[in-house]
């Protein structure tokens, strides 16, 4: 079953149309790569699914547990209280706040205690607090972060920053995961490393990912299928294999690559 | 974990009682003259002010230039209650029903203008304290306009100024260590991201503005209470400006550094009305100096606490095998 379904999604930026006419299906389960030349409109896909731009038209539908829900036009804490969680291309962690408030202020939306117990620091305060830490450090050692809960954020090499913004997104406990180019400014080591991150979360906890990136090794790697966005549009969707060898593709985006190689 | 609590729990009424006595004590023996008692009082008030405001600009970010219009509304309320009501339960009441204006305008001023960022919002919030004041200015058969409600009676003494500076401060800090204060503090570090991970961001910065909008309220009570006269020119613009003068002199995003700065600036008026001609010029140089050599503030982003004199002792104590 599709998990989310993407109908003649289109945003324009005055005459520009940055997203046109995009179609597409993710089944439950299954890891997609969106990828595209610069400025091919990917991460203005992504804005739109998480609620940061309102569609010019078309329809964004969330299938979780058997209810589907229509997400376009909503707010994205909204969209997250719903299952899709995301990170950012250029990190945008909490920079000046340790390693474990960055995930417990991800996990804020399933504390149910009032303003009054925060104030008065009343049991239910202190027993969702216990609960809260207990579960981000199980989250942090599952990232191997756990050693680090009370690092400042902006302290943290780049890699495991890219980790903890995995790690915080995954707090949020999403169904739908969108991962805007996790390798980048990664060497090859690295990428490798977050390669086997991403199959094993997945794995782990039962997600569905969808990921934009420009590593063809990370993509080909990994991805079930791909997506190929170029000037807006979808110019192509498949398996690795048909993606590589598919003319427009090739003429777009991968030919200069293949030649380099 | 739960015996850590208790023993935090009990270090903090310990502090606080001995806080309380002490200066009772010297009250008592006159140490402290009904000149310093003002000055005392002035400084609690302003400890609740810039706490509150703490809340809004040092933790929540949101930048307002109008928290003296807060403090105005829980003046006159108060002073208008405590003037037909002249008892302890009168003021409890006005103190209350101040407070609970201030945050109702509090909700209704934040709703449309926290869409607003940075300079806009200043520039709104102060707006907004203005149109306060001149609405208090104009409504002459409540207000007395210009001239101002005198002879309210003196009900506040260092007992009442102790217990609600005391409340503010921990209420304010336990919501701070609270997930709904880190989903404020989220907000000031970075409002996409806050939005990306389920925090309501218009719906925390509302709350954070009508929190401080209520303890601003207390404070502005309290001063009516405290000064038997209060008039619309005590509200305007510059006593914005000099609550946020000590946010940022303590540090924004520091409690503590909001109260060590409001009792480090009551001592410096306090002293410097010695050499009444070049006051200002004194009190203006001490902030341009602390600013060059802190521009973080005081304490930073810091909070005082009594674990630091706990490590200060661990480093004399000897060391034993640490894994």
């Amino acid at each position: 079953m599709s998990i989310l379904s993407v109908k003649k999604l289109t945003k324009s930026f005055g005459g520009l149309t940055a997203v046109s006419n995009v179609n597409m299906e993710i089944n439950e389960g299954e890891l997609v790569g969106l990828i595209g030349p610069n400025g091919a409109g990917k991460t203005t896909l992504f804005n739109l699914l998480t609620g940061f731009y309102v569609p010019t038209s078309g329809t964004i539908t969330l299938n979780v547990n058997g209810t589907s829900k229509s997400l376009g036009g909503l707010r994205p804490y909204i969209i997250c209280k719903n299952g899709v969680a995301r990170t950012f291309q250029n990190i945008r962690l909490f920079k000046d706040l340790t390693v474990l408030d960055n995930v417990r202020i991800a996990m804020h939306k399933n504390i149910k205690y009032s303003l009054i117990s925060s104030f008065l620091h009343l049991p239910s305060y202190k027993k969702e607090e216990d609960e809260l830490i207990r579960k981000s450090m199980e989250l942090l050692e599952i990232l191997k972060l756990d050693h680090k809960k009370d690092e400042l954020a902006k302290n943290l090499p780049y890699g495991e920053q890219r980790h903890l913004e995995i790690a915080r997104a995954l707090a949020t406990n999403p169904s739908l995961l969108l991962l805007d180019e996790p390798a980048a400014g990664m060497n090859p080591a690295e990428t490798a490393q977050l390669t086997e991150l991403i199959s094993w979360i997945r794995e782990k906890f039962n997600l569905t990912i969808l990921l934009i990136e420009h590593d063809m090794s990370l993509v080909m790697g990994i991805c079930e299928r791909i997506y190929v966005l170029d000037y807006g549009m979808v110019i192509a969707c498949g398996t690795p294999d048909e993606i590589k060898t598919n003319e427009r593709v090739i003429k777009a985006y991968l030919g200069e690559a293949l030649n380099n190689a | 974990m739960k015996k850590l609590f208790n023993i935090n729990w009990i270090k903090t009424l310990v502090s606080l009682i001995l806080t309380f006595v002490i200066i009772q004590l010297l009250i008592s023996f006159n140490i402290i003259n009904s000149y310093l008692q003002s000055t005392l009082a002035a400084i609690c008030i302003n400890i609740i002010l810039a706490v509150s405001l703490n809340l809004i600009t040092g933790f929540t970010g949101q930048f307002s230039l109008g928290h003296a219009g807060f403090m105005s509304i829980g003046a006159y309320v108060c002073a208008l209650i405590t003037l037909r009501v002249q008892t302890i339960p009168g003021f409890i009441l006005g103190v209350l029903a101040g407070a609970v204006t201030a945050a109702i305008i509090g909700v209704i001023v934040g709703l449309p203008t926290l869409r607003l960022r940075g300079d806009y919002l200043a520039i709104a919030t102060l707006g907004m304290a203005e149109i306060i004041r001149i609405i208090f200015l104009n409504m002459d058969s409540i207000t007395n306009g210009a001239a101002g409600l005198s002879d309210i009676p003196q009900i506040t003494n260092w007992a009442w100024l102790f217990f609600y500076t005391a409340g503010t401060i921990i209420i304010i800090s336990n919501f701070i260590k609270s997930s709904h204060g880190r989903a404020c503090i989220s907000i000031r570090e970075d409002e996409i991201a806050a939005e990306a991970m389920g925090v309501n961001s218009t719906r925390y910065k509302v709350t954070a503005f009508t929190i401080g909008a209520f303890f601003a309220g207390i404070a502005g009570a309290l001063y009516a209470s405290t000064f038997n006269f209060i008039d619309p020119k005590i509200f305007g613009f510059s006593k914005s400006i000099d609550i946020l003068v000590i946010v940022v002199l303590g540090g924004l995003g520091s409690i503590s550094g909001s109260i060590i700065a409001a009792v480090l600036l009551g001592i410096i008026t306090t002293y410097l009305q010695a050499f009444a001609n070049i006051q200002m010029i004194l009190y203006s140089l001490t902030l341009i100096i602390i600013m060059i050599f802190r521009p973080q503030g005081l304490m930073g982003s810091k909070e005082l606490s009594l674990s630091i004199f706990s490590k200060l002792g661990d480093r004399f104590k000897p060391k034993k095998g640490r894994v």
